[in-house]
């Protein structure tokens, strides 16, 4: 090992077959998740275990190869016993998913311990398969997977576009005539050797953290395919390599539980924060949601005051604007200084009066709450008190595309149910007679 | 609750089921749409509209299945947790798992779960209650059938027999008639009329606009908002179908769907 | 009694209570298809046994009882969150939770736990083995095997649960909204049954680790459901099999003949009475319904 070489960082071999691991194990994990299939994954790591035991048994070899190659033979048995018990049992999946996997555990714990009872046994390092142990990771082990992997990312990149098809509607897929059973073989095929190449690193009950965490997490982040892929790989080999600096510096800390753990933060992080689906966000909007209405039914509450006054930007003092809303004084302040800091109000004596543009504003959602009273009232012959509830929480939320439909869909009406005029946008002509007869207060 | 107590006199009787300003949502999905109706007691009502007006859900939310977002039910004037025992469910036959280890005898026992209450089992009384449920709707015979091996309308008349096993007072159906043979059918018709003879109240989710004025008295039009509600020979016209049916309803779900994305915060 | 004819019956009995007190709770996961929500709760339970074992040094603590059985109810409750945040399906949200609780929980018992006898290898397999020399006394009294106390009980309060709440069980696992209109709370029946599934798992925890559970969970009421049409048949036949696979495991993993795992020949015995049955079953068997498809 070159002198310099970082101590906190783990040997090139590792960190090459950590990347490897990470980027097939991501790139399958993208499809398990679309295909709502995670859990195959997990079976498969299962019913590796047997045939490690197997291989070890028959050939007394440790070779990686062979090692692989007995994993790869009880795996694929696994994939076909698990196919064949959804055709020709009346188990339901979970069912045949949980059967196949402690099974086959069970079977693979049974050859472990009895080659641990051997007499001559050297303690052949079996165990490193259950709990990983990628400190352990030569040359030797980092070439095999690389070869491996990259079949794998191959295969997938020749069948990309129709394997996206058959995640995203199978029955499309089977009706163009893609061959849906053997694609999903293949998927299989793929998902098994990839599990198999993650079993050293964080061995066979983590593997399925590695195939589908980083997967999830990229899909937070995208709506596109080859983009959550790209997302997942990069998750996938940030979170072995991190997992393993963690593990080369900390002590007592495994490779496979520390790698499992960043991928979880990350997974987390995603969740909360990824633009667009995080929740941090969703939590945003629905306060700025919040804050619109209040917002609009002051601006409301102003119009209506206008309309009384016969001035569209008279001022109202502070309690009586209060007194309208029911509402208590802080809130009400915090949305007037809102509307301030927006040029749409501006303090007046005890009060405030609406700017022009607050003034344009206010017209604009009073003309959807009005045209949606009417459109309720003529379309379904609903009741005015009901209407003007409705109304209510619609003027916040109809989008101008929609006001504009309906207005044109009514045939342009001048007032609503209850007599009030409907307000013309600034941009349209203002009919004149708009101001007028409108008394009453509150529609 | 005493079955006595349900059958109460019929007269000025209050609605079977009233519901005010109620609102489902589903996700972004507005599926019902501040929905106000009075169901009068003793009629056989139609719910009608097109696939996905909430018709299905408006039964789950006087059952009190899915979570309201605004209004209320209430099932003979009073809160549903009290008239629970009163309201017999049929709900589509696909959503259950019928491959589930138990016979057609079985599953009408179920029926009488609710009046056994927690802990108690069902004993002789309950068992020939639901023999002679079975024998109501044409199937005794079928009794120790496991119910994967039922046809379509065998699995149907199960249903109902389960319903009739609890004695109920108002009976909520979920496209009865969906899937079945014209003979299941009859029976299912003939049962309808016998409930109502009764003075029970039945409400149904229904499919077939032709059949309608010949097997119900009332209907219920809905499209994610009432449209109309009331005697069949009253509502039951070309106009009010087509406001039902009609694709002027585009706008309302449209701005339904815009409030709801707004209020869940999944916009900005 | 011969010490070592003491042993075995120490043994498999233990064996027994642990098949027969997983057996009663699997029927009811496999109909409600919640198969590997039982996987999921019998690894997650790990962090709690690691804490516990942290915060009181003890593995017979009754703290560390409960908080692995906490754990296993934060697993089902976090699966759930999870899903209801809409940002992944059902399959993702139970693979994403239970490898990172057992990551901890391995993470947790290196770090602190290590040179104690809480080791990563009875997560494994168990260690049934050593049952019959965790002697249990109260007071000078000597009571006998520990485990076989603990896996008794919880024995006898699965059966009391299946038996007092049967019909409550069954009408929430056919048609939970069923059982809602009729006033059988279906959330409350689904935590239920989570809490006794966390509190067997933990009990079956020392005896044959937090893998193997999930066969004893899964594999003998899998087999029953291929004999028999009628709930109450189902729950004996599973009982039957998983009693069958923990005597004739402990058979099968003796010195004289494959010197293995006591509980890895009880999960493979498992799996071969399955791999019998669905041979043989009289309709839903293969043979059966390869005659059918002949004739």
């Amino acid at each position: 090992m070159s002198a310099f070489w970082p101590v906190w960082l783990p040997d090139p071999s590792i960190l090459l077959a950590l990347a490897v691991v990470g980027a097939t194990s991501a790139s399958l994990g993208c499809f398990a998740v679309l295909r709502r299939q995670s859990l195959l994954g997990d079976t498969l790591a299962h019913a590796a275990l047997p045939g490690i035991g197997l291989a070890f048994w028959l050939t007394e070899a440790k070779s990686p190869l062979v090692l692989l190659l007995g994993a790869m033979a009880t795996g694929l048995l696994g994939a076909a016993l698990l196919f064949a018990l959804k055709h020709a049992s009346r188990l339901k999946e979970d069912a045949a998913l949980g059967l196949v996997l402690s099974t086959f555990f069970g079977v693979g714990i049974v050859i472990l311990t009895r080659l641990q009872n051997e007499p001559e046994a050297s303690q052949s390092g079996l165990d490193h398969f259950i709990y990983g142990q990628a400190a352990y990771l030569t040359w030797d082990h980092a070439r095999l997977m690389l070869g491996l992997g990259m079949v794998v990312l191959v295969c997938l990149a020749l069948t990309y576009k129709e394997c996206k098809l058959l995640s995203f509607d199978p029955a499309f897929a089977a009706s163009l005539g893609l061959p849906r059973r053997r694609l999903e073989a293949l998927l299989a095929g793929l998902t098994v050797v990839g599990v198999m190449l993650s079993l050293r690193a964080v061995g066979v009950v983590l593997t399925v953290a590695l195939l589908i965490g980083p997967a999830a997490a990229a899909r937070q982040w995208t709506q596109r395919l080859s983009t959550m892929m790209g997302l997942a790989i990069a998750f996938g080999i940030s979170s072995s390599w991190l997992g393993a600096i963690w593990s080369q510096t900390a002590d007592a800390t495994p490779t496979g539980p520390a790698i499992v753990l960043v991928a979880s933060v990350l997974l987390v992080v995603s969740i909360l924060v990824a633009p667009g689906r995080g929740l941090w966000w969703h939590y945003l909007r629905l306060r700025q949601h919040r804050r619109d209405v209040a917002a609009e039914n002051v601006l409301a509450d102003f119009y209506r005051h206008g309309e009384r006054q016969g001035d569209r930007t008279a001022p109202m003092p502070a309690a009586e604007l209060a007194d309208q809303r029911g509402l208590r004084f802080p809130p009400l302040e915090r949305t007037m200084r809102d509307l301030c800091r927006r040029g749409l109000a501006e303090s007046a004596g005890d009060g405030w009066r609406l700017t022009e543009a607050g003034a344009d504003e206010a017209a604009r959602v009073m003309r959807s709450h009005r045209l949606w009273e009417l459109y309720l009232a003529r379309r379904l012959d609903l009741p005015l008190d009901h209407v003007h509830r409705d109304a209510e929480e619609m003027e916040h939320a109809l989008p101008s595309e929609i006001v504009a439909e309906l207005d044109a869909h009514l045939g342009h009406p001048r007032v609503d149910p209850h007599g009030h005029p409907i307000p013309r946008l600034a941009a349209e002509p203002r009919p004149t007679e708009a101001k007028e007869g409108s008394t009453g207060h509150g529609s | 609750m005493a079955s006595s107590a349900t059958l109460a006199p019929l007269t000025a009787a209050p609605p079977a089921i009233e519901v005010h300003d109620l609102t489902v949502a589903y996700h972004t999905q507005p599926v019902l749409w501040d929905v106000d109706v009075a169901m009068p007691p003793g009629k056989l009502i139609a719910i009608v509209g097109p696939n996905g007006a909430g018709k299905s859900t408006l039964l789950k939310a006087i059952l009190g299945l899915v979570p309201l977002t605004t209004g209320w039910v209430r099932i003979d004037d009073q809160a549903l947790a009290a008239r629970r025992q009163t309201l017999a469910y049929i709900p589509q036959r696909t959503s259950v798992d019928w491959d589930f280890p138990t016979s057609a005898l079985d599953v009408v026992l179920m029926g009488t779960y609710g009046r056994l209450g927690w802990f108690r089992r069902p004993g002789q009384r309950e068992r020939d209650l639901a023999c002679r449920c079975l024998e109501q709707m044409g199937i005794a015979d079928l009794a120790q059938r496991q119910i994967s091996q039922l046809s379509g309308g065998q699995q149907q008349r199960v249903f109902l027999a389960r319903a009739l096993a609890q004695e109920a007072r108002t009976y909520l159906m979920d496209e009865p008639f969906a899937g079945v043979d014209a003979t299941t059918e009859r029976t299912i018709v003939e049962l309808l009329r016998q409930l109502r003879d009764q003075g029970r109240t039945v409400v149904a989710v229904h499919h077939d606009l032709q059949t309608v004025p010949e097997y119900f008295d009332w209907v219920v039009l809905l499209n994610l908002r009432l449209v109309a509600a009331g005697p069949v020979e009253e509502v039951f016209n070309t106009e009010n179908l087509h406001s039902t049916y009609g694709g002027q309803l585009k706008i309302l779900s449209q701005a339904a769907a815009a409030l709801l994305a707004k209020q869940q915060g999944l916009v900005s | 009694m011969a010490p070592d004819v003491y042993y075995s019956l120490v043994v498999v009995a233990c064996g027994i209570l642990v098949s027969a007190s997983c057996s009663l709770l699997g029927p009811f996961l496999v109909l409600r298809r919640m198969s590997l929500v039982g996987d999921a709760i019998s690894h997650a339970i790990l962090p709690g046994i690691a804490l516990g074992f942290i915060l009181t040094h003890s593995r017979q603590s009754l703290a560390m009882t409960l908080g692995a059985a906490a754990a296993g109810l934060v697993t089902v409750w976090l699966i759930e969150l999870l899903l209801k945040s809409r940002r992944v399906s059902e399959d993702t949200s139970v693979a994403l939770v239970f490898p990172m609780l057992f990551a901890l929980g391995v993470l947790l018992m290196e770090r602190f736990a290590r040179y104690v006898d809480l080791d990563p290898e009875c997560v494994i397999y168990g260690d049934i083995e050593f049952a019959p020399f965790d002697q249990w006394s109260l007071g000078g009294l000597a009571l006998g095997p520990r485990p076989l106390w603990i896996l008794a009980g919880v024995t006898l309060f699965n059966l009391l649960l299946v038996v007092l709440l049967y019909k409550e069980l069954k009408l929430t696992t056919f048609d939970p909204a069923l059982g809602d209109a009729l006033g059988f709370h279906s959330g409350w029946m689904h935590y239920i049954l989570m809490t006794a599934v966390a509190l067997t798992c933990v009990a079956a925890f020392e005896s044959v680790g937090a893998i193997l559970v999930v066969a004893f969970l899964i594999v003998p009421a899998a087999t029953a459901y291929l004999i028999t049409d009628r709930l109450s048949r189902l729950l004996a036949w599973s009982v039957g099999f998983g009693v069958l696979a923990a005597v004739g495991g402990y058979g099968l993993a003796r010195e004289e003949l494959l010197d293995c795992s006591v509980a890895g020949g009880m999960a493979t015995m498992a799996g071969l009475i399955f791999a019998g049955v669905w041979m043989a079953a009289p309709r839903q068997g293969l043979l059966a319904q390869l005659r059918r498809r002949l004739s």
